[in-house]
């Protein structure tokens, strides 16, 4: 059995930079982590592997620091990694990034059985990605999956979707994404990532190592086009009461108290004296 | 054929009385679709669909394309796509809208995949420009960010949308509209996914959905014991209490008290906020509270703009200090 599991590196923090003019994340500024779905889904691909054998391609497109989810990769178990790193393939939308990677899968892993990924990134959170790889292989999938169980080529999976805890079966190849509500995943060892770090076995791979056409990857062969990027204004005109906490609470009561009162049906505004000694 | 000028809602009928966003969509589709002279036009596929195409014709569409059959009676992500995809090739919709719910994000990915076009995630808003473009309005990849989205060279423009975005319009039963009942194609092929069981699942826990004062706490609580004082603050207004991620994700609280985007959609009359920053993906989802008391040493957070009162202190200390005066004032 060849599983292959797509993993996006994120930012640590959510709060990053922008460049005002590209409407871009200044992403050279943040740590990156693996994104915790793609965890998730690494966990699933590993467990599958130690139960029923076969081998492990982990993929991921990104920058030259991307590599580093790889070697985590590897040093978790996986046999193979594969950067996708190209400057064409950045700026993608989810039509141009399920394109890329289709096109890798079928590079480098044309016998998979199985495609893994997280359901979900932590930096933009579409879930779309899943779904049009699934189109895009044409291969049976099911997203959101909690629970997975491979019998032969047959696979039994559960999910929640919409107040619904579903159970479906698919035969493989097939294609699905992974919640972070079961497969914890294991610790990295260590020397593992040791090791990892010091062999060079990362292959990093470009748009024409893959056969991608570049009409369909990166900003080029996104169909969506930033207009502008901005704050929303604020919509009301606060009252900014500064000063010592025990103060301002105390003006809080006696200028708002009775509307606070009324919204939560309690008598606010009146204060007996005294009773506090 | 050119393209039509018609606004498209997916009617996703499933958990209609927990989400009505097919509704909500219903209702901005129709500015859409007026602003340019279409028809707002719900196409809705499943079996024993006629309460849903009384439903969307009162709530405001033009038009209603039903596909009814017996075989569609489940959801199913494969062949609901083809015959979202083979409609509207035929007729070409300008805009099509889906809500997103777990089976909405996974149709409209899949069919803006096979129309080779864009799909913007996760919407607070949809206009037209004088090009007639949709302009799609999303929260910028993390930050207090909103950027504005065209998609301009591909066809058709689709957009998912949150339930609780947009507010439906008033039901007219009394209001009429040609519907069109399609029959299933010939040829469709077979779901590869085979569906074994479902099983409705107890409705979440609604508390804090409808709790009419939230007391809400961000990073800036400082710590899990002082999070904790939170609760006691809300105890004594009779409220909810609810979190930002970065409390979530460091275990605070639990997961379920997380609100915006990711999280739950609150409507408090009113909302106590401490220590929050403001980010768009959580206020989002708090649906424009009547009264707003910020907490934050940072007087200038977008969280502290968005209130009608801003305390300027400790976010701990605040609530402390609170919990005192309501104290008192609760026993007069
Ligand atoms: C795709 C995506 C989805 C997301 N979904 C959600 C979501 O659903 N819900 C959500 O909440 N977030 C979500 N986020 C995260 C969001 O972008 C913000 O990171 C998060 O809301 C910030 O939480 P915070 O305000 O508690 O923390 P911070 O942004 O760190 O703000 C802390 C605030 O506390 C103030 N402060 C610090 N110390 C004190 C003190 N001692 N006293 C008083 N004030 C103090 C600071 O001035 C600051 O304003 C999402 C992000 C992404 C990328």
């Amino acid at each position: 059995m060849h599983i292959v599991v797509c993993l996006k590196q994120v930012p640590m923090v959510s709060e990053l930079p922008w460049d005002p003019r590209t409407g871009r994340l200044m992403r050279g500024q943040a740590e990156g982590m693996m994104n915790p779905a793609c965890k998730h889904a690494l966990e699933a691909a590993l467990r599958l592997k130690e139960e029923h054998g076969g081998s492990l391609t982990a993929l991921c497109m990104g920058p030259p620091e991307a590599e580093e989810v790889l070697r985590e990769a590897l040093a978790l178990g996986a046999d193979e990694a594969v950067l996708l790193c190209d400057p064409r393939l950045a700026g993608a939308d989810t039509l141009a990034t399920s394109h890329t990677l289709a096109r890798a899968i079928q590079a480098v892993a044309p016998d998979f059985d199985l495609a893994l990924l997280g359901c979900t990134t932590t930096d933009s959170e579409t879930g779309q990605v899943g779904p049009q790889l699934a189109e895009e292989l044409d291969l049976p999938a099911a997203f959101n999956v909690e629970h997975l169980e491979l019998t032969g080529r047959a696979l039994t999976v559960r999910r929640v979707y919409d107040g619904f805890l579903e159970t479906l079966e698919m035969d493989l190849p097939a294609l699905l994404t992974i919640t972070t509500q079961e497969f914890a995943p294991r610790e990295t060892p260590l020397g593992g990532l040791e090791r990892a770090f010091a062999q060079a076995s990362v292959r990093v791979m470009d748009a024409e190592a893959i056969g991608a056409s570049l009409d369909r990857v990166g900003d080029k062969g996104s169909a969506g086009r930033m207009l502008r990027v901005y704050s929303p204004t604020a919509q009301k005109k606060c009252v900014l009461l500064t000063g010592a906490v025990k103060k301002s609470v105390q003006e809080l009561f006696e200028r708002y108290g009775d509307r606070l009162g009324g919204l939560i049906g309690q008598d606010l505004a009146s204060e007996e004296e005294g009773h506090d000694q | 054929m050119t393209n039509s000028r018609d606004v498209w809602v997916f009617g996703d009928y499933r958990n209609y009385f927990q989400n009505r966003v097919t509704l909500q969509l219903l209702a901005r589709g129709r500015e859409l679709a007026q602003a340019q002279e279409g028809e707002l036009c719900a196409v809705v596929i499943g079996h024993d669909l006629q309460q849903w195409v009384d439903e969307y014709v009162a709530h405001g569409a033009d038009r209603v394309l039903a596909l009814d059959h017996p075989s569609l009676t489940a959801y199913q992500g494969e062949t609901y796509t083809s015959l979202l995809v083979d409609l509207a090739r035929e007729r070409k919709p300008a805009v099509i809208l889906v809500g997103a719910t777990s089976f909405g994000r996974e149709l409209a990915a899949r069919a803006a995949k096979r129309l080779g076009t864009g799909l913007t995630a996760d919407c607070v808003d949809l206009r037209l420009d004088d090009q007639g473009r949709l302009v799609q309005t999303a929260p910028g990849f993390g930050g207090n960010l909103l950027a504005e989205i065209v998609i301009p060279r591909h066809w058709p423009q689709m957009a998912t949308v949150r339930p609780g975005t947009f507010q439906e319009l008033p039901h007219d039963y009394e209001r009429q509209a040609p519907v069109e009942w399609l029959p299933l194609p010939a040829g469709l092929k077979p779901e590869r996914v085979r569906l074994v069981k479902s099983e409705r699942l107890a409705p979440r826990e609604q508390a804090l959905e409808t709790a009419g004062v939230v007391v809400c706490g961000g990073r800036g609580m400082g710590s899990k014991k002082k999070f904790r004082n939170l609760v006691e603050l809300a105890r004594l207004l009779g409220g909810q209490v609810a979190a930002t991620r970065p409390v979530v994700y460091a275990r605070w609280c639990e997961e379920g008290a997380l609100v915006g985007q990711a999280g739950r959609q609150i409507k408090p009359q009113v909302l106590f906020s401490f220590g929050v920053s403001g980010a768009i993906q959580h206020t989002a989802g708090i649906g424009g509270a009547p009264f707003i008391v910020a907490v934050n040493k940072n007087p200038g957070a977008v969280m502290m703009q968005m209130a009608d009162v801003g305390l300027v202190a400790d976010a701990n200390q605040a609530c402390l200090a609170l919990i005192r005066e309501l104290k008192k004032r609760l026993r007069s």
